[in-house]
């Protein structure tokens, strides 16, 4: 589990970084979202990778170690949320870009 | 501290947040009472600062436990000098920058005053916080208000460079995120007093890991701070700006610094065993080559906003090479110059505003007035009958002199004060004894921060002369009073850090002195009382 993981992370954040450096808008803001995929991965996964485990105390009897870290899940929601709008905010500056100078380039114009 | 004086601490993050919340109910046709609103609760927040500062500077570092959970579980808001300090500057530059934009530019978009609001609770959210990932939280806070600020007054430049800082900025918070997460997979906390004390016991095999997770993290804040290869950025997007936004951005970039200053001296000071001084050698050379870069830059500029764009940078690499040296008295010098470069380049970005309206009449502003117009009907017509009054070169050369002084580090302002008291604790014979001498680094610091007030000399004059004793048919620009105000007012509260440097300088010191050794701050925030529960459910 922990090596696919670590790989599809990889991937996720290969695919990102290619498409982040890519010279059109829409490329940048599918590598954006890819790398944010690849970031709310790895940080659940710092989380330790576990089963089967809730991250919400059940009982209070029994070990903690039954229970899954439930930090970086709060963590992962909040970084999804965060993600989430500034994507939706770069979706219009690209569409604004796309307006005011006819074309997709990065630069807002072709080389 | 007790009763609503406790609770003063979260008051510089819900005001805003408030204010902000009720600004974006009314619509754009009410910019008279947007404006109010904005103005009431800038100034407020500036009170805030000010009764902060005081509360800091004479008792103990003040927690405020969020939630009422014990340190390192809940999340905490730590008011120290250092926090408070750069509360006060964060308000003073908004107070300034918001009054000089009532004048005109807050009518040049949509949102300007929710936006603006947002971004006061971003900064002083950042400046407060005790936990990483609360600092990332706000730092989203403000980077989201300043993309809508970047873009505000709209047109290609604009549209154009906020797209690149859009990018930029988010990928240094996937930096954040992946190192923050790294540092709590590793020690399992995200409170940085706590985090202070795992740092020691960490075992030796997950060392590495932790200096991998601070490098990743560092980077993002680099990116802020805009150091040598990350911060060609801030060229783009900062002369780009809406004049008032490019003032109060003077301060963004100082963020990313505090958060250096804040957290190197914590977890890497002297009592980390051995990952003390993790980073330093980087952040000096870096800082160094920013100097360089900025110098090089200045001197090259032609436009206005461009020399102030590098003088950022210098400022910048300035205050990274002095967190690099990582020493209690140099830390102090840099704290006033700190506060000194940023007042001075916020009234610069202001001042230029001003300057170039007159050189070049019907210039973007009015373009983007008329644009607004289009959409809004009327409010943008009256921004142009505004009536300028004689003595307005007179005022602009005044003004422009003082900032040239200040950027140059020439007396009576506090750049000079600033520069040497930098300079001072720099070329101090290290403590340990004769033999140990002043390192080659810091005689490379000292050339370069003279070479660069020397490279602001010569722009400054060639750019003075050019736009003020060259041109044979001066336009004199329209400029109201209202657009004096800040810019002298600034200027104004340079040379009172001038006059009363004594006293500045000691609250830098213990400030520094406090920084570097931070077991009082640890202890105070993980022993931080709760109230009790008959209390807090009151």
């Amino acid at each position: 589990m922990q090596l696919l993981l670590a790989i599809s992370i990889g991937i996720l954040a290969g695919s990102g970084v290619w498409l982040l450096l890519r010279p059109r808008t829409y490329q940048v803001i599918i590598g954006l979202s890819l790398c944010s995929y690849a970031v709310n991965l790895f940080i659940f996964s710092m989380g330790r990778l576990r089963s089967g485990a809730a991250p919400i105390l059940s009982s209070r009897t029994g070990s903690l170690a039954d229970y899954a870290d439930p930090v970086p899940q709060a963590l992962v929601l909040t970084a999804i949320v965060i993600g989430f709008a500034m994507t939706a905010l770069f979706l219009v500056v690209l569409l604004a870009s796309r307006g005011l100078t006819g074309t997709d380039h990065v630069d807002g114009q072709e080389r | 501290m007790d009763g609503w004086a406790h609770h003063l601490i979260i008051a510089p993050i819900v005001l805003p947040l408030v204010a902000g919340a009720l600004l974006a109910v009314y619509d754009e046709r009410r910019q008279f009472l947007k404006g109010l609103i904005n103005l009431v609760s800038t100034l407020t927040n500036l009170y805030i600062a000010i009764v902060l500062l005081q509360q800091a500077d004479t008792s103990t570092t003040g927690v405020y436990l969020l939630g009422n959970w014990p340190a390192p579980f809940g999340i905490v808001l730590v008011l120290d000098r250092l926090s408070a300090m750069m509360l006060l500057l964060t308000a003073v530059l908004a107070c300034a920058s918001l009054i000089f934009s009532l004048a005109r530019w807050h009518t040049a978009g949509a949102h300007f005053h929710t936006l603006f609001q947002f971004l006061l609770m971003g900064v002083n959210g950042t400046f407060l916080t005790g936990d990483l990932f609360n600092l990332f939280v706000f730092f989203e806070v403000m980077l989201a208000s300043s993309y809508g600020l970047l873009l505000h007054g709209s047109g290609p430049r604009r549209v154009q460079a906020s797209l690149h800082y859009i990018v930029v900025n988010l990928t240094a918070s996937f930096f954040f995120l992946v190192g923050v997460s790294l540092i709590y997979g590793v020690t399992g906390t995200l409170n940085m007093a706590d985090l202070a004390v795992r740092i020691p016991a960490l075992p030796t095999e997950n060392r590495l890991l932790f200096e991998v997770a601070a490098a990743i993290l560092g980077i993002a804040f680099l990116v802020k701070a805009a150091m040598w290869p990350l911060g060609f950025w801030l060229l783009s997007a900062y002369p780009a700006a809406a004049a008032p936004v490019a003032a109060v951005f003077a301060v963004l970039s100082k963020v990313g610094v505090y958060v250096l200053l804040r957290l190197c001296p914590l977890l890497f000071g002297t009592q980390a065993g051995e990952m003390a001084g993790y980073g330093g050698t980087l952040l000096l050379v870096g800082g160094l080559a920013t100097i360089a870069f900025g110098t090089l830059g200045v001197l090259a500029s032609q436009a206005m906003t461009r020399i102030a764009g590098f003088s950022l940078l210098v400022s910048s690499g300035t205050l990274l090479a002095a967190v690099g040296l990582s020493n209690a008295q140099i830390t102090g010098g840099a704290l006033l110059y700190l506060v000194s470069s940023t007042l001075t380049i916020g009234a610069f970005f202001l001042l230029i505003e001003l300057i170039e309206r007159g050189q070049n009449p019907g210039a973007d502003v009015i373009a983007i007035t008329a644009e607004t117009l289009g959409e809004e009907n009327g409010e943008g017509g009256e921004a142009e009958v505004g009536t300028g009054f004689a003595g307005t070169p007179a005022v602009l050369g005044a003004c422009f002199i003082g900032c040239a002084l200040l950027l140059i580090g020439l007396p009576p302002l506090s750049g000079f004060v600033a520069k040497l008291a930098l300079l001072a604790a720099v070329l101090a014979p290290a403590e340990q004894g004769a033999t140990a001498g002043i390192p080659v680094a810091n005689w490379v610091f000292t050339a370069l921060l003279l070479l660069s007030g020397l490279a602001a000399l010569l722009t400054l004059s060639r750019v003075g002369i050019r736009a003020f004793w060259a041109p044979i048919d001066t336009v004199i620009p329209r400029v109201l009073v209202v657009e004096f105000v800040p810019v002298i007012g600034l200027l104004l509260l340079t040379l009172g850090l001038a006059i009363k440097g004594g006293s500045v300088m000691r609250y830098m010191d213990e400030t520094a002195r406090a920084m570097h050794a931070p077991s009082a701050y640890v202890d105070r925030v993980l022993m931080a009382p709760r109230v009790p529960p008959a209390e807090a459910g009151r």
